[in-house]
């Protein structure tokens, strides 16, 4: 009964869009698609909704050929990134058109239709034009629409990345609460994002796909804690994970002729080079700590992002709370090595302060 | 400075609009006048400067065996020419602009460009290029001079502008428009009728406006490919010969030639200016 993919790839042209992609979406769970623009997300969503045919692969659900279905039998609902809504209809009857195109009955059309506005507040709003409306309501619409359609598989590309920051954050913490209340346990839920936090706000299943090509799959939590390589820990953090390259010894974790003590988590590696991985919000300003020129500063809300170098390695540490630097000036921090990640040489994780390895 | 251009702004379109407007006006005047008071002095408004008469305007319905010249037949023919023709080549057009505006085609190195090219470029050639291979292919048809003829090749001569007008338009429309209503439960023919089509009423409108004004003035091939049977409005109007026809029935001919042009610019400025798209794009 679950949709499921296997080893689609999709290859237009030159490049692969997507590459041996396998997948098993389970009913009533939401599944989060995290990776870069570009990345194949949008195509893997208009795969799944039969707009695109992939080249190589199969797609089933509820133990059919989903390919072989053409996209308005399929009875999938999609919101996509633009705010695309019928531009000659008004709210009410955008979000009717799909339930008339499916010959409901009137009764039933208007039940629907109610419950969808008040899902996403956008009762009073029937009769407006969609040109009248803002972004924001723009957005809601669609959703509506893709939600009176009761779909059992609802696609999301990206729904809220054309939306201002304050509309974002309130929209997101709707949709958790849509997702929780709002969806039958029929439902498979897909929503693809190009943000981390989104990612773990929404708290589902999560697959990190780059070049086409799936890196992880896993719940939320496991991906932000055991990123299983170095690719993945880029993608799934925000400002991406400070990489420094550097070695162990018996004694000391060395890098930029920086040493620090060997945290627990390392006892037990072999001594030689690796990539370390430090989150930018690990890195704090300290009077004792080592010294790194500032490249750039920039404010953002109540954070300041600071750009510092030293040596070969760049790195971007998170201060929270909002301070002036000048470029070029050097500041002191500390690393706290007790969060550092571990890469191979080939970019796999060796050893993570979560406890997580990849063999 | 701001003054100083809305200043210059207003002086312009006062200027240009006497410039236009000006000559309409002189045809106006002339056609109800009679020959003393075109012939005596210069004179400009009625009732004032001469005493209007409507025989310029008669004489346009009168038969040429009482000294008229008839020009209701030959209007006709123009109206109904102009319009079959217009409404064939939109309809035509318009489904041919989408599918090259949607769909991929390739036929060895032909691709979508390439036919989009061939139809423009039917209108890229001088008109008399194509007298000749028109005339040939209408007398074997045994078309010529008749009103199904001209059709045939007005199509021809319109359906290219219909093309490149739509096809330019759906190019503006999002493709997930279509996608949605796929998504919607709409078939592919759904899709366009029920969504695409409603949303290009002003792509429409402005692809109708120039079928209509470029059948409607087009005199040369009137003019090779008819010869007893049948008349175009443009032909008749030229042959008028202001020795023999009189001023005012020159003036009144003229206008109501235009007449039709000036009405389908009134009505398409309304409708111009209120479809935008712009909920559907942003």
């Amino acid at each position: 009964m679950n949709l499921i993919g296997e080893k689609i790839s999709y290859k237009p042209d030159e490049q692969f869009h997507l590459n041996d992609v396998s997948f098993n979406f389970k009913k009533g769970n939401l599944y989060t698609i995290l990776g870069r623009t570009l990345s194949g997300k949008t195509t893997l969503l208009k795969t799944i909704a039969g707009l695109l045919n992939p080249d190589q692969g199969s797609i089933s659900f509820e133990e059919k050929d989903f390919i072989k279905i053409p996209v308005w039998e399929r009875n999938v609902a999609m919101v996509y990134q633009q705010f695309i809504n019928y531009p000659h209809l008004n709210v009410y009857e955008n979000i009717t058109f799909p339930l008339e195109q499916r010959k409901l009955s009137p009764e039933q059309i208007k039940k629907d239709v109610d419950e969808a506005l008040k899902t996403v507040g956008l009762v009073g709003f029937e009769n407006r034009k969609i040109q009248e409306l803002s972004g924001g309501q723009q957005q809601r619409v669609a959703l509506a629409r893709s939600l009176a359609k009761k779909a059992k598989i609802l696609l999301l590309d990206e729904p809220l990345v054309n939306l201002d920051y304050k509309l974002r954050e309130q929209l997101r913490e709707e949709f958790k609460r849509i997702f929780s209340e709002g969806l039958s346990q029929d439902t498979i839920l897909i929503y693809s994002t190009t943000d981390p936090q989104e990612v773990m706000e929404l708290n589902g299943e999560v697959i990190v796909l780059d070049e086409g090509k799936v890196l992880q799959k896993g719940p939320a939590k496991e991906i932000f804690e055991n990123p299983s390589n170095l690719k993945v820990a880029e993608i799934s953090n925000d400002p991406p994970m400070n990489v420094l390259k550097g070695s162990k010894n018996s004694k000391n974790l060395n890098f930029e002729n920086i040493s620090l003590e060997i945290p627990n988590h390392f006892k037990n590696l072999e001594d030689k080079d690796y990539n370390f991985g430090i989150r930018a919000s690990e890195i704090k300003l300290d009077e004792n700590g080592e010294e790194f020129e500032i490249e750039l500063a920039e404010i953002s809300g109540s954070e300041t992002l600071l750009h510092l170098k030293r040596g070969n390695s760049k790195i971007i540490a998170l201060i929270e709370e909002v301070m002036n630097f000048k470029i070029h000036e050097k500041v002191k921090i500390n690393f706290n090595a007790n969060k550092f990640y571990a890469f191979a040489e080939d970019e796999k994780l060796v050893s993570s302060p979560y406890g997580g390895t990849n063999g | 400075m701001s003054k100083l251009y809305t200043f210059l702004k207003y002086f312009f379109i006062t200027f240009w609009t006497v410039f236009v407007v000006a000559p309409f006006l002189w045809a106006v005047s002339t056609s109800f006048k009679d020959f003393q008071s075109v012939n005596s002095k210069v004179t400009y408004i009625p009732w004032l400067d001469f005493e209007p008469t409507l025989e310029g305007w008669r004489v346009l319905i009168k038969s040429p065996a009482k000294g008229g010249v008839d020009i209701v037949e030959p209007y006709f023919n123009s109206i109904f020419v102009t319009c079959t023709a217009s409404l064939i080549s939109i309809v035509l057009g318009t489904l041919a602009a989408y599918a090259l505006s949607r769909f991929t085609f390739k036929a060895g190195f032909v691709r979508n460009n390439d036919i989009t090219f061939f139809f423009i470029s039917q209108r890229i050639m001088p008109p008399i290029v194509l007298s000749i291979p028109f005339f040939i292919f209408l007398s074997t048809i045994g078309l010529l001079d008749s009103l199904l003829g001209l059709v045939v090749v007005y199509i021809v001569l319109l359906m290219p502008i219909a093309v490149w007008i739509m096809v330019d338009f759906f190019n503006r429309v999002p493709k997930e428009l279509d996608e949605t209503a796929l998504i919607d439960g709409c078939n592919p023919y759904q899709a366009f009728y029920k969504v695409v089509l409603p949303n290009s009423i002003p792509g429409l409108i402005v692809a109708g406006m120039f079928c209509i004004i470029f059948g409607w003035i087009d005199f040369f091939f009137a003019f090779i490919l008819t010869f007893t049977e049948v008349q175009l409005l443009p032909v008749k109007v030229v042959a008028l010969n202001s020795s023999i026809t009189p001023w005012w029935s020159l003036s009144a001919s003229a206008l109501v030639s235009v007449a039709p042009l000036i009405i389908v610019a009134f009505i398409v400025e309304r409708y111009l200016s209120k479809g935008n798209l712009s909920g559907a794009l942003k």
